[in-house]
């Protein structure tokens, strides 16, 4: 039976042939947890009883939500979460290391994987070939200790990309365009699959940043093809071993096929309080900003502070608008230092995070106050997300939030470029 | 038999709605987050909700974080069910791993208020104010089994292994 990506991964995993509907029981290739579910993920493995982890070299705790911790509560969980690494053997990536989701691409996914995270962007490693997804804490602690879970495989919408982005555009911009077309929950239960010439032409940040956002449309699961794009970011990262070639059968059967020409794009932005609000940049003009944020598992790697710091650079940001930039790994911090990014950030006056995931769910460093808005290159806008609940969350590329950190107001990046 | 009133929400509400992330300080400390259930959906919800009350929301209910908390200061409430139009599908997986049941059906004839009576062993809900019986979806078999043992770790520490 030709097979979609979601399919071929859950049936090798399973050892059956699984098709769209089937539920199944497959291994888990990596689990993990971050800083604010990974306290109760371990209180579910105590509770079951459990001592040991099924694969500790392929368990990962991450303490980035809220690293390093802004009170004594989560300090505590910090302490929790390093004692339980320390007597099971998992691998804990402490306090600046940068985002689970990062990290994971970086060090941990290899094509072909299933991954599962207490964490609902988990889906982001679907960049490069694995079945990555997000579960609940009790989800997680039971695979922790049996180092599998059932699946009901799902159905596939194929993204067909085609053309390559004009000036201005970036991979963000598709996503948001995409969430916008389909909805909020234009995807719920189903994998989006990406394929088309114009997936050729994107870069794996890219790539990272679509599949990101696949949960914003309600998925399971956003999955590209392992490509040379993926051996080279692999072996880049002294991986090229974990590579291995990973396409979707040619007549594979999708429940719905959506098409999408990259020149056609414009710079895009969502608006309050849900993702598929989308808008153009241009339309916005006017919407005055007093928050720019430019970070997190979405747009926080070394091409997005790229992007800002080529717009940014010469300039500065506007004086009643504060532009705070965090990068999202360790890795991408001292590329960009070594870049000269962070210095023309810094001198366009931004105030530079720790990598992590910083003010992107209102808990430390950029909490909003009420009536503010923010302009995030984060995944998600929701009532209350960042702060208070009578704050504004707009969404856009690293592009947009750096034409709007000059202008003080919702601008289109082309209009600086 | 669960019997109970309905407190009606709309669309979308995500897990922020739900219990927001900047509460997160009090994830260990679960009666207090409690306290907030449901707090930027409506603040009124956690003084007036009584046990054995029903959430019925309308389509995506849960979208967002995987945050298992969610569903976990809604059980703690002591709310007896979720109806709802559709689901997110990580919200839905929790609940059910919480022994929440997440009953989709067309909540859109259900009004804030009426007095509810569901049987889940044969998929009804009786709206007692307005007279009008619902049907809802059946979910898999290995869920319904979960939701049986009154969650997934009760579950596997019953059966040890995932049973399809």
């Amino acid at each position: 039976m030709a097979k979609t990506l979601a399919e071929k991964i859950l049936s090798q995993k399973s050892g059956s042939d699984a098709g769209s509907g089937d539920i199944v029981i497959a291994r888990v290739d990596l689990a993990f947890a971050q800083d604010t579910t990974g306290p109760l993920t371990v209180r579910q493995f105590q509770a079951g009883g459990f001592q040991n982890l099924a694969n500790p070299a392929r368990t990962a705790l991450f303490l980035d939500h809220a690293a390093p911790s802004p009170n004594s509560e989560q300090s505590g969980d910090h302490i929790f979460l390093r004692r339980f690494a320390q007597q099971t053997g998992c691998l804990i990536y402490d306090v600046g290391y940068g985002v689970c989701h990062q990290l994971v691409a970086e060090s941990l996914a290899r094509p072909g994987d299933i991954i599962v995270g207490a964490d609902s962007h988990t889906v982001t490693a679907g960049a490069l070939g694995a079945f990555a997804t997000g579960m609940g804490s009790s989800d997680v602690a039971v695979i922790l200790a049996l180092g599998k879970s059932w699946f009901l495989v799902p159905r596939s919408i194929k993204v067909v990309v085609s053309g390559s982005f004009p000036d201005g555009v970036y991979a963000k911009d598709l996503a948001l365009h995409l969430i916008g077309q389909i909805g909020a929950d234009g995807a719920t239960y189903k994998a989006l699959e990406f394929s088309g010439d114009g997936v050729g032409s994107m870069t794996m940040a890219g790539r990272l940043t679509v599949a990101n956002m696949a949960v914003e449309a309600g998925a399971k699961a956003g999955l590209f093809p392992a490509d040379e794009t993926t051996q080279q970011y692999l072996t880049s990262q002294g991986r090229g071993d974990h590579y291995q070639p990973l396409f979707a059968d040619d007549d594979a059967t999708y429940e719905q096929i959506v098409n999408i020409n990259l020149a056609q794009l414009e710079p895009t932005v969502a608006r309050p309080h849900m993702v598929d609000n989308t808008a153009k940049a241009k339309e916005l003009k006017g919407t005055k900003i007093q928050q720019v944020f430019i970070g997190t598992c979405t747009n926080g790697r070394l091409d997005d502070i790229a992007i800002a710091a080529d717009i940014m650079k010469g300039r500065k940001r506007h004086p009643r608008t504060r532009l705070i930039v965090a990068p999202a790994s360790r890795q991408v911090l001292l590329a960009s230092i070594r870049a000269g990014y962070i210095q023309t950030l810094v001198e366009a006056e931004a105030a530079i995070l720790p990598p992590g995931c910083a003010a992107c769910l209102g808990l430390h460093q950029g909490v909003l106050g009420r009536g503010e808005a923010c302009l995030s290159t984060a995944n998600r806008n929701f009532k209350g997300r960042m702060g208070s609940p009578e704050a504004f969350i707009y969404l856009g590329s690293p592009a947009t939030a750096a034409a709007t950190a000059i202008k003080g107001e919702i601008t289109d990046p082309r209009e600086v470029i | 038999m669960l019997k109970g009133r309905a407190f009606k929400f709309g669309d979308n509400i995500s897990t922020d709605h739900i219990i927001p992330g900047r509460l997160a300080h009090l994830r260990s400390d679960l009666p207090e987050l409690a306290k907030h259930v449901m707090e930027d959906a409506d603040p009124t919800f956690a003084c007036r909700v009584r046990a054995g009350d029903f959430i019925v929301a309308g389509l995506n209910f849960g979208l967002g974080s995987s945050r298992e908390h969610a569903p976990l200061v809604i059980k703690m409430a002591e709310v007896s069910a979720v109806l709802a139009k559709s689901a997110a599908r990580i919200f839905f997986r929790n609940a059910i791993n919480q022994g929440l049941p997440l009953l989709i059906c067309d909540t859109s004839l259900i009004n804030d208020g009426d007095e509810l009576e569901i049987d889940l062993k044969s998929g009804t809900v009786r709206d007692i104010t307005s007279n009008r019986k619902l049907t809802f979806a059946k979910m898999p078999e290995v869920m319904l089994n979960i939701l049986d043992e009154g969650g997934l770790i009760p579950y596997i520490q019953k059966y040890g292994d995932f049973r399809l």
